[in-house]
């Protein structure tokens, strides 16, 4: 298997759906609509030839500033076949939601709630799309690139007196 | 010269109720079973072998708040974890004392950002703050024995506030910074 015959395979089986197919370090990237995602993966992971088994990784990314501004980043590597092929799926802002995976691959399942809990994606479907890394109540979704990083002044000793002055203290 | 020759002919010896408990207390502070990230290794150093804190009877770490007189906050508190540690604070019983070992559990240290509590003394009382990235065992121990030192000085009648200790790493000088207010 290489890229080559791979991205034939899938010209071949979804003619129209792909947006477009590049390679980055001798990996095939395919970007496609989040219509065809859930399609393209299941022929990814139950084609005989192909056989992308594995879930190694999902992710989300901000793009801040270009449309669709997120992106939702799937790496699928076939464990027969010794190849790893990445699926990139964008989403807008104004609806970003993105449908989930956990029907192929159970472990989409704590991955995808991660992307939710950063950068606010929902994955439809998703059985139980909660926080998994911040507090529940917590308000944003920190990786966002428009949510401040958050910083409190750093205390040495020419300023400490002042920002101790209004830090809080707990005692006792 | 052992103890019997202290004791004399009657084999026993006075002191006051206070030397007598605060020597109970420092002989035997159990620390809490609670190591929060990298920090938590070098915590485990110092219990291991080479540095022994067995000497200084605390080899036995509780995991259970309610068997452990000293909290050693080893590593950075996030603020999911914040209300966890507050909890297990709250669980121990009098008296307890709290080491923050390591920058991060002192002030944030690196992790200067949303996801981390800026200082474990914002939501627990701290004794001594032992400084470092990961302070070395020696400088944990050091901090140790200056919450011995401090919690023998105390007075039983009145208990009085804590004043927090700070131990700098690099060359194990306690530094005061009593303007560190309340
Ligand atoms: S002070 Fe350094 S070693 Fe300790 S928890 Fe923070 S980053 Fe880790």
């Amino acid at each position: 298997m290489d890229n080559v015959i791979l991205s034939q395979r899938l010209r071949e089986a979804f003619p129209q759906a792909l947006t477009s197919m590049s390679e980055f370090r001798g990996e095939l990237q395919v970007v496609l609509p989040r219509e065809h995602l859930v399609a393209v993966a299941q022929f990814l992971r139950d084609t005989p030839e192909l056989r992308y088994v594995y879930l190694e990784n999902l992710c989300g990314v901000d793009y801040l500033g270009r449309e669709p501004r997120f992106e939702v980043v799937y790496h699928l590597l076939s464990l027969s076949n010794r190849h790893r092929v990445c699926l990139k799926v964008g989403v807008p802002e104004a609806d970003p939601t993105v449908p989930t995976l956990t029907v192929l691959w159970p472990t989409a399942n704590w991955q995808e709630r991660e992307a939710y809990d950063m950068f606010g994606i929902i994955f439809r479907n998703h059985p139980s799309l909660e926080r998994i890394l911040m507090p529940e109540d917590w308000e944003g979704h920190p990786q966002r690139k428009d949510v401040p990083l958050g910083y409190e002044e750093v205390a040495f000793t020419f300023n400490q007196d002042a920002i101790y002055a209004q830090k809080h203290f707990v005692r006792e | 010269m052992g103890i019997e020759q202290k004791a004399g002919d009657l084999g026993m010896f006075t002191t006051t109720l206070e030397t007598a408990v605060n020597w109970g207390r420092t002989r035997a502070m159990w620390p809490l079973l609670f190591g929060l990230a990298c920090c938590a290794i070098e915590m485990m150093g110092a219990q291991a072998s080479n540095y022994d804190l067995s000497r200084f009877g605390m080899e036995l770490n509780r995991p259970s708040p309610r068997q452990a007189d000293l909290m050693i906050v080893a590593g950075r508190v996030s603020r999911k974890m914040a209300p966890v540690v507050r909890r297990l604070y709250d669980q121990m019983s009098d008296p307890k004392w709290v080491i923050a070992m390591g920058d991060c559990a002192s002030c944030g240290g690196v992790y200067n950002n949303y996801a981390i509590v800026q200082g474990v003394d914002e939501i627990i009382p701290v004794d001594v703050y032992v400084a470092g990235c990961p302070p070395r065992p020696e400088a944990l121990i050091d901090g140790i024995m200056m919450l011995h030192e401090k919690v023998s000085q105390e007075k039983l009648i009145e208990p009085g506030k804590r004043e927090p200790i700070h131990v700098k790493s690099n060359n194990l000088i306690q530094v005061a910074l009593p303007n560190k207010k309340a």
